[in-house]
């Protein structure tokens, strides 16, 4: 089924050494590919697969796995009315990724969340700042070795009694 | 009665203390500031049917015109420097109240962007509990504070530089 999925077929032909991994799952496809050619594959699927619409950028923290980190593009084809998701591993000690705000504008503020809740950088970023936090926070909430009660806390060891 | 009324009943003898204080206590002035779902049930409060107008409560849209902040909802690290501006920006004497499990404790949230209680940051006067609590919870509240103005000593006088505030017994 996925190996059938339109844009599937065009990235294996076009891009064959970059695609990591193809998977389908409750008819949702997912393509893994490498993260040094991010942009490019996503300025394919833009104007020669027409995934007009980024519906969002996120990553996954996969705490003691290596790589660590997953980035996710989801997007959706208006005029086919089909969903595809990009996913790329990326590597702690090199926790950074091309940006693709110059292939969907709307990536800007969803690289934001993805470098504030994260810290995964984006490399040629118009605004790489903070947009959830406070300008002066320190650490990235959502990665899964931040303590869930802040770092000033005593967490939280379940009822006395 | 005993006492001799040659002017009728125009004159009321009473002390500065219960007159100030009846004044305060019967137009409090909210500021209109809401943060979660809190703010839903204390629109609902000032709403026809519980009707916060009764009571000379009127919600006022400038911190300059208001003497107390009902903190309706989750205050969060990022929304606290907002809060405190505008606790400051409003004249004395001023009154808080922390209405719900959040405002009071950090209720559900036990995270790191919720502040634990506005009380950490607020003098809070009369905590309300619920999640949210009731238009009449709210309501109780109120009252318990309008109460607790009703106590107060020589807080105008304080404020006029003659002698000092006297806490009120509880």
């Amino acid at each position: 089924m996925a190996e059938n999925h339109r844009a599937v077929v065009k990235l294996k032909e076009k891009y064959a050494s970059s695609v990591l991994d193809v998977r389908e799952f409750r008819g949702e496809v997912t393509v893994t590919v490498k993260k040094e050619d991010i942009v490019e594959i996503c300025r394919f699927l833009k104007e020669d697969a027409a995934y007009n619409l980024l519906t969002d950028v996120t990553a996954v923290d996969y705490l003691g796995q290596e790589p660590r980190f997953m980035m996710v593009y989801n997007m959706y084809s208006i005029p086919n009315k089909d969903r595809l998701r990009v996913k790329a591993p990326v590597a702690e000690a090199d926790a950074c990724i091309e940006s693709v705000c110059g292939v969907w504008s709307t990536a800007n503020w969803l690289e934001r969340e993805t470098y504030d809740l994260f810290g995964i950088r984006f490399n040629n970023h118009p605004d790489l700042r903070r947009i959830l936090m406070t300008d002066d926070w320190v650490g990235h909430p959502l990665r899964k070795d931040y303590p869930l009660q802040g770092p000033d806390r005593e967490p939280y060891k379940g009822r006395l009694t | 009665m005993g006492v001799d009324q040659p002017l009728g009943d125009n004159i009321i003898a009473t002390s500065l203390d219960t007159l100030v204080n009846w004044a305060r206590k019967s137009s409090i002035w909210p500021m209109t500031f809401g943060l979660a779902c809190c703010a839903i049930e204390m629109m609902a409060t000032g709403a026809a049917k519980h009707d916060l107008d009764r009571f000379g409560i009127i919600f006022r849209a400038s911190p300059r015109q208001s003497d107390c902040i009902i903190i309706a909802g989750t205050v969060t690290k990022k929304m606290l420097p907002v809060i405190k501006t505008v606790y400051e920006q409003m004249p004395e004497p001023k009154w808080v109240i922390a209405m719900g499990a959040c405002a009071c404790s950090g209720g559900v949230f036990d995270t790191y962007s919720v502040v634990q209680g506005i009380d950490e940051a607020l003098p809070v006067d009369v905590y309300v509990p619920g999640c949210p609590p009731r238009p009449e919870a709210l309501l109780y509240g109120i009252l318990k504070l309008q109460d607790k103005i009703m106590k107060e000593r020589n807080s105008f006088g304080s404020a006029l530089g003659l002698g000092e505030r006297l806490e009120p017994a509880v």
